[in-house]
């Protein structure tokens, strides 16, 4: 796939009006794709309810404003700005466990002047990267350990802040994506298979950190069925409704698992068992894919980008993206603990779809600020 | 900030360094995708089946509808176990979210005791299907119900359900006849078809209701119904409709039966009365009885406890299963026997002492009567219920002879009577002394079986039906307690016919014996001769069964003994004398002198034979007379 197939394929249409207005077809394209079917789904798993598909389409429209207006955007400036918007969004984050709301035992949010309410974390897991990819943008690559551990500090004391509001989730996907910065900007292969032997340390390290019921999670994911009524319920139901879907499905709006409710949180976190029951492998195949489109026009940008800072930050973004999918469709059939991870833009609500599109909207931006060459 | 590498920078470098990585990144990415794709097709392709399974046994419950149970009537149509609607508060725990607070809430509206918690906890945490309720209180007062009613919407899972529960509208007199339902137990379950009564509240215990389980209980409906995570109903996939229980209509005249209980007063004790032309039993006394509604819904420890230590034995079914010497009611039997095998003829005469010796210088067993009898035959023997007549005759005899015949009036053996726990009483013979006592039959022992005492035990029940069997003339019917099951008549077991007849040597010996008894009561002499001044004709046997051993020579003294060891009174009797229409056996416990259950006999046979009860039975009166 070269860049001059795109532009072949482009023909039908005017390319240059679309660098004027600063969106990438290909990927807006992908995204649309993704989208509808995601749109579709969640008809079903919401019960048929138009009320709920229509919010969500609401929802992805702002998403889709937000993606646009930062598109518009010079990565230079977002480059200038990410230490001061680092800084910011650190201090919320402490201002949160200070003075956050929330409900069920975590404290997520911050109240704002008429009655809004303001999420931190999500805004890190796009500032985050940023961060450091601002840090190597006039550092040398490959990184040496200094620089190394710098960058692991600076990664580390935001992920704590959210991981105690309880937030593990997000906590995860903000470390992640300050990682893969750093894996892009050429980690030592040393370091990073270091890394991994250290990693039963630091699951233990980890593991001390944890909420009773984030522990809880753990231990049912490792055994369902010693509480089949209890924390057991929702992996045995989600596999169950994978499992009986079958090869081909049970048919749109026919899958008993989603449909009598024995699915549980299916138009949200579980929405991928809906679409595993009604069609099947093959369904899921063809969601894989449209998000696989989206990815590879994701890591093209990256790959082709014009700076350090516009490649480390736009690869960073589209592997987080994948992480967010991989995590929740792993999560769904079992081979990851449930860790409350949307499936992105897929699963219905959360502030998780603006930030979701406006990193669409930052590589859109990288893309179509290229000087031309 | 220093820039110290800036001049020596390989940007071209860099950026293939970043661009690799961004490469093995892909890599990473289609692998991942690889590993989820293999995931799904692990649970979609390979455990597929599996799966599929699950997802039904989640969707698709079976529910058992339980049939409207058979209700039973008397034979004038009355209803004695009817069906009525209650009320329950039942609660689905699933939906339950602190079980503390709700107990709080529901504290303010209506009373739950301690008990009724406890048995509810303990049934939450047995093994059940989720979303199903469970019952807390039951039988809620109308009262309770509204107060519920107001409040439900605060309560979640928890729900007021309408249910048909098992009424018994005249309590502890028909408790042993009718029996009772209750609750389902795991023992119960073995014996019967588990589906069909998942959904029943209580099963046929004892009495009637324990035989005929399984027609009054009909069949269950059972429907395939798909059901959403929270056990509500969807749909309804396949359906079989219950059908209700059978009717059972019994020969029970229920004003009879409550007549002949308040008659035995406040002694304990038991009635039996037959129509000996049919074998229907139009009374069956135990007394005391019990309140049967108590057990319906699961009866409380502490009045299960209260009966189970009653003296007076509540739960005891003395007309099934309460041995009683039969003491001289066995005599008109006795001298049947005699006349059957020509040991004792109607001319002969004998002259009656005091006493009876086997040996000169033998023990003496003594006639009720000190001063003796004089000359006697074999009808006076039965007018003054002579002693010594019936030791001489059955020391003649023999026991071999005396089991022979009274076994073909049931004795020693179950009447097959369609209730259940009948006991078969004792009807000694030589084996069975030999395999129990390991000792040979002495003639003392025949002596004692002749007055109906030593080893001979019999049930109310049995002497009934024999009494009957004696008024028909040998015609006999097993006894019955139910005469329609639904519109057909009851079935026997075991192919018997409902009939079997006993045929004498002389058949006029019926007629003679009958005659006799007829005069026990017209004689001057008779020991029933209190029951004279009737327009019918009754024939009877008095009899006083002795609680316990009176040495050689004691005599008995009611008054310096506890009344529990005062002898038992007994009288057999029927009427009309040639036509019988219902025949009798009473038997009040330590009631001391036989002209209690003589003159109950009396009170009975007039309120039958003339329909004529006392005013205060008109509510048991039914509907209908067939």
């Amino acid at each position: 796939m070269t860049d001059s197939f795109y532009r072949r394929a482009l023909s039908f249409t005017n390319a240059r009006l679309w660098q004027l207005v600063h969106v990438d077809v290909l990927l807006m394209g992908s995204l649309l794709l993704l989208i509808s079917g995601g749109l579709f789904i969640l008809y079903s798993a919401s019960g048929q309810d138009v009320a709920m598909v229509e919010r969500q389409v609401f929802r992805l429209v702002i998403g889709l404003l937000i993606c646009v207006a930062l598109a518009q955007l010079p990565p230079k400036y977002m480059r200038r700005a990410s230490p001061t918007l680092f800084i910011f969004i650190t201090v919320l984050l402490i201002g949160v466990l200070l003075f956050g709301v929330g409900a069920k035992g975590a404290q997520r949010w911050l109240a704002l002047p008429g009655g809004l309410r303001f999420q931190p974390s999500e805004i890190m897991k796009i500032v985050m990267p940023m961060m450091i990819a601002w840090y190597f943008s006039d550092r040398q690559l490959p990184p040496n350990f200094k620089q190394i551990l710098a960058v692991l500090g600076l990664i580390v004391l935001p992920v704590l802040m959210i991981a105690k509001q309880p937030d593990l989730g997000t906590a995860l996907l903000v470390a992640v994506s300050g990682i893969f910065v750093l894996f892009l900007a050429g980690l030592g292969w040393r370091y990073i298979l270091g890394a991994a032997a250290l990693a039963p340390i630091a699951g233990y390290t980890l593991w001390q950190f944890m909420h009773d019921y984030q522990r809880q999670r753990v231990l049912t994911f490792l055994n369902p069925e010693s509480d089949p009524l209890g924390s057991g319920w929702n992996i045995i139901q989600s596999k169950t409704a994978i499992g009986s879907g079958g090869l081909y499905g049970k048919g749109f709006l026919e899958g008993t698992q989603a449909q009598l409710d024995f699915l549980p949180e299916s138009h949200t976190d579980f929405i991928i068992a809906v679409l595993a029951e009604e069609f099947g492998m093959l369904g899921c195949g063809v969601l894989v894919l449209a998000y696989l489109l989206v990815i590879a026009r994701g890591l093209y940008i990256a790959a082709n980008a014009e700076d350090n800072y516009a490649r480390l930050l736009a690869g960073s973004l589209t592997l987080t993206f994948f992480v967010y999918m991989f995590v929740n469709i792993g999560m769904v059939s079992g081979i990851l603990p449930v860790v409350g991870v949307p499936l992105p833009l897929v699963s219905y609500g959360g502030t998780s779809i603006i930030t979701i599109m406006a990193t669409f909207g930052i590589l859109m931006s990288i893309q179509t600020h290229k000087r031309a060459r | 900030m220093t820039r110290r590498h800036q001049n020596f920078r390989n940007y071209r470098q860099e950026q293939r360094l970043t661009q690799q990585r961004v490469l093995a990144a892909a890599v990473f990415v289609l692998l991942m995708a690889v590993v989820l794709m293999a995931r799904l097709f692990y649970l979609q392709v390979i455990e597929h089946e599996l799966y599929q399974t699950k997802a039904n046994d989640n969707r698709v419950m079976l529910v058992t509808e339980p049939p409207p149970r058979g209700l039973i009537y008397d034979r004038n149509g009355l209803v004695l176990a009817d069906n009525r609607p209650i009320h329950s508060l039942t609660v689905i725990p699933e939906r339950v979210e602190s079980f503390p607070k709700l107990k709080q809430m529901l504290s303010g509206i209506i009373d739950i005791s301690d008990s009724e918690w406890e048995d509810f906890d303990s049934r939450r945490k047995e093994y059940r299907r989720p979303y199903q309720s469970l019952t807390l209180k039951s039988q809620l007062t109308d009262e309770e119900w509204a107060k519920v009613s107001v409040d439900l919407y605060k309560l979640d899972g928890v729900q007021v359900e309408a249910q048909l529960t098992r009424y018994y509208p005249y309590g502890e007199a028909f408790a042993h006849a009718i029996g009772y339902v209750g609750r389902i137990t795991s023992k119960d379950l073995e014996t019967v078809d588990k589906l069909a009564y998942q959904g029943a509240l209580f099963i046929g215990k004892t009495g009637v209701e324990g035989f005929y389980e399984k027609t009054l209980f009909g069949e269950a409906g059972l429907s395939k119904v798909e059901v959403n995570a929270r056990g509500r109903i969807m749909s309804e996939l396949e359906r079989q409709n219950p059908t209700p229980g059978k009717d059972l209509h019994l020969y029970l005249d229920a004003r009879l039966q409550q007549y002949a209980y308040d008659l035995l007063g406040d002694y304990t004790g038991s009635v039996v009365a037959i129509d000996p032309t049919t074998g229907g039993i139009l009374a069956l006394v135990s007394k005391p009885g019990y309140d049967p509604n108590l057990f319906v819904r699961g009866i409380s420890v502490d009045d299960y406890a209260a009966l189970r230590q009653s003296k007076k034995l509540p739960l005891f079914n003395r007309a099934l299963r309460g041995g009683y010497p039969p003491a001289s009611t066995i005599k008109p039997f006795m001298g049947l026997a005699g006349l059957e095998y020509g040991f004792s003829s109607w001319t002969e005469r004998y002259f009656a002492k005091g006493y009876y010796q086997i040996n000169p210088d033998g023990r003496r067993y003594r006639d009720w009567k000190r001063t003796g009898h004089g000359w006697i035959d074999l009808e006076r023997s039965i007018i003054e219920s002579v002693d010594t007549y019936y030791y001489q005759l059955a020391n003649k005899m023999g026991i071999t002879p005396i089991h022979n015949f009274l076994t073909r009036f049931g004795f020693g053996q179950t009447t097959l009577l369609d209730l259940s726990g009948e006991s078969h009483g004792l009807l000694p013979s030589n084996e069975w002394k030999k395999a129990k006592y390991k000792e040979p039959w002495y003639p003392g022992d025949s002596v004692n079986v002749g007055i109906g005492q030593g080893f001979m035990v019999a049930t109310p029940l049995q002497i009934a039906s024999a009494t009957s069997a004696l008024a028909s003339k040998g015609h006999y019917f097993y006894p019955r307690m139910t005469r329609l099951v639904g519109d057909q008549p009851a079935e026997f077991p075991d192919g018997l016919g409902d009939e079997h007849d006993i045929v004498l040597k002389d058949q006029r010996n019926w007629g003679r014996m009958i005659d006799a008894m007829r005069k026990v009561v017209t004689d001057p002499h008779g020991t029933a001769r209190r029951l004279q001044g009737t327009d019918y004709e009754i024939a009877g046997k008095t009899g006083t069964g002795q609680v316990f051993s009176l040495q050689e020579d004691q005599e008995y003294d009611a008054d310096s003994l506890e009344k529990r060891l005062h002898d038992h009174a007994l009288f057999i009797g029927f009427a009309p004398a040639r036509n019988p229409k219902i025949s009798v056996f009473a038997i009040f416990e330590n009631g001391g002198s036989s002209s209690k259950p003589a003159d109950l006999t009396k009170a009975l046979f007039d309120a039958y034979l003339h329909d004529d009860y006392p005013a205060r039975y008109d509510y048991l009166k039914g509907d209908k007379n067939d």
